[in-house]
C-alpha cells in the first residue's frame, strides 16, 4: 500500500495529466507555436539535443561552480559569525540586504560592470549563500553545552574546538542550508542568464528559452524548460543523498522509522 | 593532606545569585565524598569549580599534593553527554585526542577503559544504540580513560530507572576500588550518597552552604547487603536530619 502511494499514484496522475495534454493538442490540432504536445517536446529534445546540450552544460557549469563558492564561502564565513558575536552583528545585516533585495533586479546593474557569465554566477551565488550562513550560525550556536565543558576540561585548543565539535554538530543544520541553497542557486542562474540574455550575451539554457520564444519555437522552449527541471532534481536529490550519507549512523533525521 | 582544599569559596553569578557562600571543605584522598543538598544548593556549582570550568568570585580551591584540575580531573555530567556522530570508541578516545595521543596508541587504553564498564562488545556502536544506563557507563569510560586521581560526578545516575541506578552504584563502587581514585559525588538521594559514600557533606539553599558533614562508618567492599545493616540505617537517618533541618530553616521553600 506504502509503495502503491508513493511511487503509483503520481506516475498515474502524469500519465493522466500527460495524455490529456497529448490528446487535446491532437483533437484540436492546436499549432506548436501556441502549445507543442509531450510528444513534441520530446522529438525537440532529440531532434535539437546538440544545441540544447551544450547549453545545459553552461548553465550546468556555472551554477555548480556558483553553488559550491557560496557553500563554502557560506559556511566559512557562518563559522567566523557564529564563534563572534560582534562579527556578527557587525556583517549580517549586509548579508540581509543583500539576500532581501530582489536578485532580478540586481542582476541588470551587475551586468553593467561585469560580463555576462561572471554576472550568473555571482547570482547563482548570492541566492545560495544566505541559506548556507544562517543556518550554520544556528548550527554553530546550537552545540551541547555539556560537550563544550569537557572540551574545556580537556583544554581542547579552539580549532580542535571548531572541527571535532561545533562543525560536527552544526552539520546537521550546514546540510539544511544546502538542500535549501543548492536548488536556489539555479535559480539565481537562470534569473541573470535571461537578463543578460535579453542583453544579447548567453548561451545557456535560460537563454535558449527565450531565444526559441523568439522564433516560435516552442518546442524546443519547452525542451529547454525540462532540461532545466531535471537538473534542479538532479541537485536537490544529489544533496539529500549526500546529506543523508552523512548523517545516517548518528542523525535522527537520516534514519529510517523501524531502526 | 588533603587533595583539593576549599577555603571560603564564594560564586556570585553574573545575574546577582548567589550560588556560594563561604563554602570550606577538604577532599581527601581516596574517600568517595558525597555532596547531598536539595536543588538550588550550589552543588553542581562546587563541581564546576573545583573541575576548573569556573572561577570562583572570593576564597580560594587549592591542591596541596600539586598538579592542577585539568590535569587530574574525570567529570560525568548529568546526561551522558556523548558525542551522537561518533562511535563508542572515539567517544572515550576523545580525552586522550585532546591531549595530543595518536589513536594507535590510545587504543589499548582506551578497550581496557571499555572492559572496566563491561562495554567491549560495543566499541563500534554508537550512542543512540544503546541504553540510557549503557550512555553512562560510556560517559564514566570516557571519565577514567586519562587515569584521573579525581573523579567528579554530577548527579550521574539521576535521569536512569532505580535497576540501572541500582547496578550502576555497584560498579562505580568496583571501580573506585580497581582505580583506586577519589570521587566528589553529587547527588540529591540520601540513599544513594549513605550506600556509596564514605563521607557525606550535606548542603544547604539560598546562599548554597555545608550545614553538615557526617563519615559513614563502614568500609568498603559494599554489596547490596549493606542496605541492611545498622550503619547505612544510621547514615541515612543522620543525612535526612541534616537535610531537613537545612530546609526547615527557609519557611519560603
Amino acid at each position: 500500500m506504502n509503495a502503491v502511494s508513493r511511487y503509483i499514484l503520481p506516475l498515474l496522475l502524469a500519465a493522466a495529466i500527460l495524455g490529456y495534454w497529448e490528446w487535446s493538442v491532437w483533437y484540436h490540432a492546436t499549432p506548436p507555436y501556441k502549445l507543442p504536445s509531450p510528444s513534441g517536446v520530446i522529438t525537440a529534445l532529440v531532434r535539437d539535443w546538440g544545441v540544447l546540450s551544450t547549453s545545459m552544460w553552461v548553465t550546468l557549469q556555472t551554477t555548480l561552480l556558483g553553488m559550491l563558492l557560496a557553500f563554502v564561502g557560506g559556511v566559512a564565513l557562518g563559522v567566523v559569525l557564529g564563534m563572534f558575536k560582534t562579527a556578527e552583528n557587525m556583517l549580517f545585516p549586509y548579508a540581509v540586504i543583500l539576500q532581501v533585495t530582489p536578485i532580478i533586479a540586481i542582476a541588470p546593474i551587475l551586468l553593467i560592470y561585469y560580463s555576462g557569465p561572471t554576472v550568473v554566477l555571482m547570482t547563482a551565488f548570492i541566492v545560495t549563500y544566505f541559506p548556507v550562513l544562517s543556518n550554520t550560525i544556528t548550527g554553530m550556536r546550537s552545540t551541547d553545552r555539556g560537550l563544550e565543558a569537557l572540551f574545556e576540561l580537556y583544554g581542547a585548543s579552539a580549532w580542535s574546538k571548531i572541527t571535532l565539535l561545533k562543525l560536527k554538530s552544526a552539520l546537521p543544520y550546514i546540510l539544511t542550508g544546502f538542500k535549501i541553497g543548492g536548488p536556489l542557486s539555479l535559480i539565481g542562474a537562470v534569473v541573470a542568464e535571461i537578463v543578460a540574455g535579453t542583453a544579447g550575451a548567453g548561451s545557456g539554457l535560460a537563454y535558449r528559452i527565450i531565444e526559441s520564444t523568439y522564433r516560435l519555437n516552442v518546442p524546443r522552449a519547452f525542451a529547454a524548460l525540462l532540461l532545466l527541471s531535471l537538473m534542479g532534481i538532479v541537485i536537490f536529490y544529489t544533496i539529500v543523498f549526500v546529506s543523508n550519507l552523512l548523517l545516517r549512523n548518528w542523525h535522527e533525521s537520516a534514519m529510517s522509522k523501524e531502526r | 593532606m588533603p587533595l583539593v582544599e576549599l577555603a571560603h569559596v564564594r560564586k556570585e553569578f553574573a545575574n546577582g545569585t548567589v550560588a556560594l557562600e563561604d563554602l570550606t571543605m577538604d577532599v581527601r584522598e581516596g574517600e568517595f565524598l558525597s555532596l547531598l543538598g536539595p536543588s538550588g544548593c550550589g552543588k553542581s556549582t562546587a563541581l564546576r569549580l573545583i573541575a576548573g570550568l569556573a572561577e570562583v568570585s572570593d576564597g580560594a580551591i587549592t591542591w596541596p599534593k600539586g598538579g592542577s584540575a585539568r590535569s587530574d580531573i574525570g567529570f560525568v555530567f548529568q546526561e551522558p553527554t556523548l558525542m551522537p556522530w561518533a562511535s563508542v570508541l572515539e567517544n572515550v578516545y576523545l580525552p586522550l585526542k585532546l591531549k595530543g595521543m595518536s589513536k594507535s596508541a590510545a587504543e589499548p587504553k582506551v578497550r581496557e577503559t571499555l572492559a572496566l564498564v563491561g562495554l567491549s562488545d560495543f566499541s563500534h556502536v554508537y550512542p543512540r544504540e544503546l541504553s540510557g544506563g549503557m550512555k553512562m557507563r560510556v560517559s564514566i569510560a570516557r571519565a577514567l580513560v586519562t587515569e584521573p586521581r579525581l573523579l567528579l560526578m554530577d548527579e550521574p545516575f539521576a535521569a536512569l530507572d532505580e535497576i540501572t541506578r541500582f547496578r550502576l552504584n555497584d560498579d562505580l563502587l568496583r571501580l573506585k576500588q580497581a582505580r583506586n581514585i577519589t570521587v566528589i559525588f553529587v547527588t540529591h538521594s540520601v540513599y544513594e550518597s549513605a550506600y556509596l559514600s564514605s563521607r557525606i557533606i550535606v548542603m544547604a539553599a539560598r546562599p548554597g552552604r555545608v550545614v553538615a558533614s557526617i563519615a559513614v562508618d563502614a568500609s568498603y567492599p559494599r554489596t547490596e547487603a549493606f542496605r541492611l545493616t545498622p550503619a547505612y540505617a544510621r547514615t541515612c537517618a543522620a543525612a535526612s536530619a541534616a537535610l531537613h533541618s537545612a530546609m526547615d530553616s527557609h519557611d519560603h521553600l
